[in-house]
């Protein structure tokens, strides 16, 4: 017993012995519903967003640093890299700020109607993709333009 | 003895630690606080870096330097580091058992407040410098 909660796995079969209860299935055997999958994804965009925000960090000391440090920032953000990096970034800022008010939209009991529920986790993801094509619809814009 | 039961619970489950520590209300209210003030913030951040495509340091500069944007910022900053190290600890505290959890807890915290300190420090250069 490596954890004390496996205390409660511990029970006696019907003939006597000690057996070890089984764990209900998990992830595995279950299909994949969109509800899950907007939910595992707020926390791996916030995950994302985490790690994301050493661009940010980069980005304003840099600025406070001089001219020199800042072109370097922005040679890097307009490298294919960077570029990809920022997709991903705007991507993941989008889903957590749209799935994270549908949260607070939860926090005060509302949306939890069961009819509402896949609907709405598309329209999350439709609101991400949209004004994540806005914002670099602009992008291209401004930087070709 | 037979005491009367006012707890349905065994002694022993109690004694054990498991069960709430009596401080995560605080820590779920304050995360809700911070992902409502970054609604509009990050919104704000979004809409300003897409004025500031492309342009050159003294024009970022100049923008950072301006009190209100100055201002937002520092709240950027200290909500999105504060947010971040809220989230990531629930996240540990689902998948790391252990003292390693405490490590990377603690770990994240000052993670995150050295970025914010920096970050904030960044921007306090560039406000000072504007004025």
């Amino acid at each position: 017993m490596s954890d004390i909660r496996d205390a409660q796995f511990v029970a006696k079969a019907t003939d006597g012995t000690v057996v070890r209860r089984p764990l209900s299935p998990h992830l595995g055997i279950y299909r994949w519903e969109i509800t899950m999958v907007s939910s595992i994804l707020n926390r791996i965009t916030g995950i994302a967003l985490s790690v994301g925000s050493l661009v940010l960090v980069w980005w304003l000391l840099a600025a406070a640093a001089g001219p020199q440090s800042f072109a370097l920032v922005q040679e890097f953000l307009i490298s294919p890299l960077g570029l990809l990096v920022m997709l991903g970034w705007t991507a993941a800022l989008f889903f957590h700020l749209f799935a994270g008010i549908r949260h607070l939209a939860w926090d005060v009991g509302i949306g939890f109607a069961k009819p509402g529920l896949n609907p709405v986790s598309w329209l999350v993801l439709a609101a991400t993709a949209v004004a994540t094509i806005l914002v670099w619809a602009v992008t291209y814009a401004r930087l070709e333009g | 003895m037979a005491e009367k039961i006012t707890v349905m619970r065994s002694q022993l489950g109690r004694a054990r630690g498991l069960g709430s520590a009596k401080a995560g209300a605080e820590h779920w209210g304050v995360t809700r606080i911070s992902a409502t003030a970054l609604v509009p913030l990050s919104l704000w951040f979004v809409w300003s870096a897409l004025g500031l495509l492309g342009a050159p340091q003294p024009a970022v500069a100049a923008w950072a330097g301006h009190p209100l944007n100055a201002a937002l910022l520092l709240a950027l900053i200290f909500l999105t580091f504060h947010h971040a190290q809220a989230g990531l600890q629930v996240v540990y505290e689902d998948y790391i058992k252990g003292t390693s959890r405490a490590a990377a807890i603690l770990g994240t915290k000052a993670v995150a407040l050295l970025l914010g300190l920096m970050s904030s420090l960044a921007v306090l250069k560039l406000f000072l410098a504007a004025h």
